[in-house]
């Protein structure tokens, strides 16, 4: 048996949630552990990805995430239902959480896991995604952490059973205080799990620049990116800054405008599906990791590009 | 304060990544190494800022060979008191962690640190698995942090959001941008690393639980598709039709 984690935000379950439970699905015979609030519809719901049973605390406390409450939850749902495998996403949750829980059950940790190339055989990005590493699965107790945009959740029929579930919390579970929470996404998708990212380097001159990626994105509802410097100078915040020293994406279409291609840029965004690149410069770097690409300069084609995406999803 | 900051050996960001022994190790042929960036200009540089204003020390720990002996000099020229190598050669996060918690186990440490993940394995497992150990409470991913008396104050930086958090010392703090400016080791820090005392530990045996099989290079792409930028539409319609990723 295995147990999958499902994360919920705003009573609705996250989108990495449904990529694990569905990743987890796939492996085996799942049971799901909801923590927080969420309507048993919502819950039930998760049949339709392959569970049969869901684990439900209904403890508004557990809608924010304490690494050693998580632990203690997951610890004493995998106990209940037997499950020697605990699936969840490599997201901030799974990164807080995934290691007490393995070192806890004594298990063995995947993390930031791609996909299982054989039954038996795990696959991670490593060297920031310029390689992948093959790891041996045990066949003992494991902890698998699942990245982002890596296993693609499709809503087939079906109704999960929910199940309430209680665990003895002590106040020492809550071993620190949540004192504010500033969104930054401003309602938008996260960066890290967006099909679609448009990022800017160095070659957009100046942070007054930046409508022309935002009226990109924005068309393609995507996220916003930038390349290091970017970030250094303060152009844009820390949290846009892709690339072997910021966060490492895996979007479905990566568009880089302006950005040359250095190798510790490339190392964060080489796993994007579709990449295409925008820079004047013939010579860039970047042309050499890119599916489609344009010499010419950003301010003359990104606003033609963007009146383009407006026209084709207007149906025109 | 007693500030204690685990630092790994990486491959330089530009090193090529080639393996060998039939892919089952990378080859570091002609290969230079540094301290983990996150461990470096994070995790280091904010633990000797602490010292400088509330006064203590910082110890740096390493689980690696006597190869290892250049980057952690590199750590004491930046400022470091003085480091711990345990001498083994891990296989996996859960060895180096295991190793880490039982030098730290009663060793007072007020904060340890850890950076938010290797730039080679990318695993960000330890300071969790530490925290576990330990049985400390662990802020991950932090992108500030502040001590406000026997507390810290930190940030979070997570997926959208960035949370606030009051934790009470002891705790595990695993570092990443915005906590620190990078800093360069000046010359008194280079001639005074020489004589900083580095003491090595045995290892004491955990088993690796995880370890690499065999390492795969990734698909090279098919060649670039150019577009002319008198007719940048294209872009669109390619990415429609042919991509369907639009
Ligand atoms: C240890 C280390 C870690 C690093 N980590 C990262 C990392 O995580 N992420 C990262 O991004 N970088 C990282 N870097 C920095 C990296 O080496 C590059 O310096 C950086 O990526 C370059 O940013 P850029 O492409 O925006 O700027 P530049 O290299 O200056 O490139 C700007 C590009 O814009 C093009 N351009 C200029 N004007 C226009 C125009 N009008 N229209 C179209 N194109 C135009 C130019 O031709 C050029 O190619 C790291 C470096 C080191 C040493």
């Amino acid at each position: 048996m295995q147990l999958v984690l499902v994360e919920l935000i705003n009573g609705k379950c996250k989108k990495t949630a449904l990529e694990a439970v569905a990743f987890a699905a796939k492996m085996g015979e799942t049971t799901a552990l909801a923590l927080g609030t969420a309507s048993a519809d919502t819950l039930q719901a998760l049949g339709a990805y392959g569970i049969g049973k869901v684990l439900h605390i209904n403890n508004e406390k557990l809608n924010q995430v304490y690494s050693k409450a998580y632990t203690k939850a997951i610890a004493a749902a995998a106990t209940h239902v037997g499950a020697d495998t605990v699936i969840l996403s490599h997201n901030s949750t799974g990164r807080m959480v995934a290691p007490r829980v393995a070192v806890r059950m004594e298990a063995a940790l995947f993390a930031g896991v791609n996909e299982l190339p054989g039954n038996d055989t795990i696959r991670k990005a490593v060297f920031s995604g310029k390689a992948f590493a093959d790891l041996q699965m045990s066949t003992g107790k494991k902890v698998i952490s699942l990245n982002p945009n890596s296993y693609k959740a499709v809503a087939g029929t079906g109704t999960a059973s929910v199940e309430s579930f209680s665990v003895d919390f002590a106040d020492s579970d809550f071993d620190y205080a949540i004192t504010g929470v500033e969104d930054e996404a401003g309602g938008h998708v996260p960066l890290p799990e967006a099909e679609i990212v448009v990022s800017g380097g160095r070659g957009l001159k100046g942070p007054e620049h930046w409508g022309i990626v935002e009226d990109l994105a924005k068309a393609l509802g995507a996220a916003t990116a930038c390349s290091r410097p970017v970030a250094d100078i303060g152009w844009r915040p820390h949290h846009e800054h892709v690339g072997q020293t910021g966060i490492t994406i895996k979007p479905t279409l990566y568009i880089a405008v302006g950005i040359s291609g250095a190798i510790q840029h490339l190392a964060g965004v080489n796993q994007s599906k579709v990449i295409v690149v925008i820079n004047k410069d013939p010579e860039a770097p970047f042309f050499k990791a890119a599916d489609y690409g344009i010499v010419g300069d950003a301010f003359e084609v990104l606003p033609r590009i963007t009146e383009a995406v407006k026209k084709l999803h207007a149906g025109a | 304060m007693k500030l204690l900051v685990c630092i790994s050996k990486v491959p330089d960001t530009t090193a090529k990544v080639a393996f060998t022994d039939g892919n089952t190790r990378y080859n570091e042929n002609g290969v230079q190494f540094i301290i983990n960036p996150y461990d470096e200009w994070y995790a280091l540089v904010r633990a000797l800022e602490l010292k400088e204003t509330l006064g203590g020390s910082v110890t740096v720990i390493n689980v690696g060979k006597a190869d290892n002996e250049q980057i952690i000099r590199k750590a004491l020229a930046l400022g470091a008191d003085d480091a711990v190598r345990i001498d083994m050669d891990p296989a996996d996060a859960w060895q180096v962690a295991s190793q880490i918690a039982q030098y730290a186990k009663g060793g007072g440490f007020d904060i340890i640190f850890t950076g938010k993940e290797t730039i080679d394995y990318n695993g960000g497992i330890v300071g969790g698995m530490l925290a576990e150990l330990l049985d400390l409470p662990y802020v991950a991913l932090a992108a500030k942090l502040d001590v406000d008396g026997t507390q810290l104050n930190i940030a979070q930086e997570m997926e959208g959001v960035k949370q606030l958090i009051k934790v009470s010392m002891p705790c595990v703090v695993s570092a990443q941008k915005g906590m620190a400016e990078a800093r360069i080791p000046n010359m008194r820090g280079i001639l005074a690393s020489k004589s900083k005392p580095v003491q090595v530990i045995p290892a004491s045996g955990d088993a690796a639980k995880s370890p690499v099989k065999v390492f795969v290079m990734p698909a090279e792409k098919q060649g670039c598709k150019m577009i002319s930028a008198e007719n940048p539409e294209e872009l669109v319609q390619l990415l429609h039709n042919e991509a369907k990723v639009i």
